[in-house]
């Protein structure tokens, strides 16, 4: 019998905990209130249907608890029930995967006209690159990864040139503009996470992934890596740094480029190669 | 299925008693035994023993998490040792072991009215194999540079590189280890599954096997057919590790320097990884559902709701959940279009999980309940289930994973749903079945403190945890305190958290007491102290002697969930008790 009353309080409790709590999510910084509003819809049918299976059982708990003289019923099957439950189940699935379907092809889908960014992995710290004036990413090759080449680039490659490499923390990107993350890896998997983009993806040697977003709000966000990497996961972090378009053009204009950075080694290396 | 086969010829003379090969030495009877039941009590003692190895680890990285510094010897590798070797253990050497290997040797011929395994021999070679993987895995620890920090899922270039702990012996041990499971699984396993096809009484037919046997023997097969995924990625990485081989190894660069690796695809270990590992997580939950159906039924007094559907549901999880592993590889990179397809595979699951959970608890619906110690274990069942499961909907809906992948959402999620829920059910299922295997019933006091503490804690730490996750509090970080979008309450959180797997992890002590002190001062608990129906309740001996029902083997004429059957004397009908069909439920009021 206490343990209908239990029941009852978990109930109560984690509805109670979750409503006033202090804790939940950061305020979003990008354009994926979409995925927020998949997790709010989640929660609402998901705490509906722990609500009413405990409470229900609760119930039973205290009305048919053992007591002198009680038997139970003998009713193996109800086939009516059983499908009614079954629909309902399936209803309340389609109600989450149909929303969750639809943002994922958002997700996965990145506008035409988004710009791109790269980030490159490596225990453990972050690096960045930009395609520079022509709008294209010079292609890599962790082969050619060295102290004169610290991305990678393929010097024959002529998009590569003007590439504005970011050594740095920080990356800054122009508010309101969408941008397409490339994210490789030079060692082992990291992951590229921003708590307030409400976007992850793996970085995975030998192959580049994505994500695509639209900074919404200013300012200064951290990232985290969010795949082990080796002793130093936690302690590898980064930023992002979102400007308007006017505090983005000055600092892009002071950034530079793989070949006044790097150009002078770089035939070098080729020649090894 | 209820209905009774009137076959009542003489079913002794098929087993004289001369076909049973007794045990003559000490040795033979207690060490290489080929009996079922010792190998399961040698099974269950050895996974209970390294699962404490498993729950002190648990403490040493909340310990890190709530009070950083507090445990000198605790640095970032030894954290990252904790968390990897604590995620193994439990979930192969402790959950897969005790269920399959305790409690499938212990009760499924028990409960089929068999005489043991089909082939014992084989039965008991499994064990040794088992306990050799566990004494290798526990040898790491004492290996130079000790057992690998790369996580429980082993993700390389990572786990054979050198910025790993355990690079130089504890990854190779732990992959031979693994393999050495497989091995002795794959031995217990056939044994299972022919058993189960092949030596069941006299009119035991497979709709009439109690839901325990059901989830064993399906969990079984799916092992069979999951585990050698396993094995071939260890293997591999095995051969990359030692011979320079480069199956999930590509070109890369290691701190400056470049590795003699190149073309091998990391990502393609993860496919090998996840299609077992999804599945493994039924393999823990379907003995569990099993398990926790007789319990239900038992101490209800009532018939499981919907057998017949509570049997396909299991054949269903259990098929699905071979198409449902990418639901583990949303965020790692894989092709996104696999995203539609495993979100929707893994939705459906659900489905057939949601009938399990609304049977179990329709069974209580005019129930007769006893509150006894391993009902209440299977109710504890009941809540965190339906939590870890309904937390799984958010994981499994592709675009909502994202956020949440690889934060403590996931870590809660998981514990609730294929920890806590599978381990209470473990303990449920030790107070039910501990007075068959002794005698004697384990202390009643005893086992109300353990119960109340580790299901009531077990709560509190992991449904505060999910909000760690939403927060953006990722897992696997030795250190998460200055992350600079965290309020410094979360750590109060994390203290929270702390105190009470300190206080859950300290009751465990209490239950392993009860344990040894009842064998002896245990109330005696007669042959059927919960007057249950299954078959193993019918033996003559309590304990069963070897060969399980002396001269004569018993006649199944029912099913396993005969309790309360209007008209009837009692309020259960064993399953070996002639009889006509029960009444059907009209004709009764």
């Amino acid at each position: 019998m206490v343990v209908a009353v239990v029941f009852v309080l978990i109930v109560v409790g984690s509805v109670v905990f979750h409503f006033l709590s202090p804790w939940w999510w950061t305020p979003i910084a990008s354009n994926w209130g979409f995925i927020d509003n998949t997790i709010l819809i989640t929660f609402w049918i998901t705490g509906a249907v722990f609500a009413a299976v405990v409470l229900f059982a609760a119930y039973c708990l205290w009305q048919f608890r053992h007591r002198p003289g009680h038997k139970a019923d003998y009713e193996p099957e109800n086939k009516k029930l059983e499908n009614w439950l079954m629909g309902l189940t399936a209803v309340g699935v389609v109600a989450m995967l149909t929303p969750g379907l639809f943002v994922w092809s958002e997700f996965i889908n990145v506008p035409a006209h988004a710009s791109e960014a790269e980030v490159m992995g490596q225990q453990w710290q972050w690096a960045y690159r930009l395609p520079g004036a022509d709008g294209k990413l010079g292609r890599t090759d962790t082969r050619l990864v060295g102290s004169d080449n610290p991305y990678g680039i393929i010097p024959d490659d002529p998009n590569g040139g003007d590439d504005v490499l970011i050594e740095a923390d920080y990356l800054h990107l122009p508010i309101d503009k969408p941008v397409k993350m490339l994210l490789r890896s030079t060692d082992v998997l990291h992951d590229f996470y921003v708590a307030e983009f409400r976007a992850k993806m793996d970085m995975i040697p030998g192959s580049v992934t994505y994500f695509w977003f639209t900074p919404t709000r200013t300012g200064q966000f951290e990232v985290l890596c969010a795949e082990l990497c080796g002793t130093g996961h936690p302690y590898m972090r980064g930023g992002v740094v979102i400007d308007t378009q006017e505090d983005y053009d000055a600092w892009l204009a002071g950034q530079q480029t793989f070949a006044q950075l790097y150009a002078p080694e770089v035939t070098k290396t080729a020649e090894l190669n | 299925m209820v209905d009774a086969t009137h076959g009542h010829d003489a079913h002794a003379a098929e087993f004289p008693d001369a076909e049973l090969y007794h045990p003559r030495s000490w040795w033979t009877k207690y060490v290489f035994s080929q009996d079922a039941k010792v190998i399961a009590i040698q099974y269950a003692s050895t996974a209970l023993a390294i699962g404490f190895v498993a729950l002190a680890l648990s403490w040493v990285m909340r310990m890190q998490l709530a009070f950083p510094g507090f445990l000198e010897f605790v640095d970032a590798n030894a954290y990252y040792q904790a968390i990897t070797v604590h995620g193994m253990v439990m979930v192969i050497y402790l959950i897969t072991a005790l269920f399959l290997g305790g409690f499938g040797n212990y009760l499924i011929p028990l409960m089929l009215g068999a005489r043991d395994m089909v082939f014992p021999y084989v039965n008991m070679l499994s064990y040794w194999t088992y306990l050799l993987a566990v004494l290798v895995l526990v040898a790491s620890f004492f290996a130079p540079g000790g057992p690998t920090g790369a996580g429980w899922t082993l993700y390389p270039p990572q786990a054979i590189l050198s910025n790993t702990p355990g690079q130089q012996a504890g990854i190779i041990l732990m992959l031979v280890s693994l393999i050495l499971f497989v091995i002795g699984f794959t031995m217990g396993g056939l044994n299972y599954i022919v058993t189960v096809l092949q030596a069941r009484a006299r009119g035991m037919t497979l709709m009439r096997m109690p839901l325990t046997i059901w989830g064993i023997f399906i969990a079984t097969v799916m092992a069979m057919l999951a585990f050698p995924a396993l094995f071939v990625a260890c293997v591999m990485m095995l051969f990359d590790r030692l011979l320079g081989t480069s199956f999930f190894m590509p070109a890369l660069v290691e701190m400056g320097e470049h590795l003699s690796y190149g073309g091998g695809s990391p990502i393609l270990f993860q496919h090998l990884f996840w299609f077992f590992g999804h599945p493994e997580v039924y393999i823990v939950a379907l003995p569990a559902f099993g398990i926790v159906s007789d319990l239900i039924s038992t101490h209800a007094r009532k018939n499981i709701f919907g057998y017949r559907m509570m049997v396909w549901a299991l054949v269903i999880i259990g098929a699905l959940s071979f198409v449902v592993w990418a639901h583990h590889m949303y965020v790692s990179g894989m092709n996104p279009w696999f995203g539609f397809f495993f979100a929707t595979t893994t939705l459906i699951i659900a489905v057939p999980t949601a009938i399990k959970v609304y049977n179990w608890v329709l069974t209580l619906w005019r129930g007769d309940i006893h509150f006894t110690l391993p009902m209440l274990f299977a109710l504890g069942f009941i809540v965190t289930f339906v939590n870890g499961g309904l937390t799984g909907l958010f994981l499994g809906n592709v675009v909502v994973d994202v956020p949440l992948s690889d934060t403590m959402f996931v870590v809660a999620h998981f514990h609730m749903v294929m920890g806590v829920a599978p381990i209470l059910v473990i303990f449920g299922a030790i107070y039910h079945w501990y007075p068959k295997v002794t005698g004697r019933m384990l202390d009643q006091t005893l086992g109300l403190i353990h119960f109340w503490i580790t299901f009531v804690g077990a709560y509190l730490i992991f449904f505060p945890m999910h909000y760690l996750g939403i927060m953006g509090v990722p897992r696997r970080y030795f250190e998460s305190q200055d992350i600079s979008f965290l309020p410094p309450s979360a750590h109060d959180l994390n203290v929270f958290i702390t105190v009470c797997a300190l206080i859950v992890g300290a009751a465990q002590m209490v239950f392993v007491f009860n344990l040894i002190w009842s064998i002896r001062h245990g109330k005696p608990a007669g042959g059927n102290p919960w007057r249950a129906t299954t078959l193993e309740w019918q033996t003559p001996e309590t304990p069963p002697a070897h060969g399980n029902f002396g001269r004569e083997l018993p006649v199944v004429y029912r099913w396993a969930y005969d309790y309360s059957v209007p008209g009837a004397a009692e309020d259960f009908i064993p399953q070996n008790q002639p009889g006509g069909a029960p009444p059907h439920k009209e004709g009764s009021e």
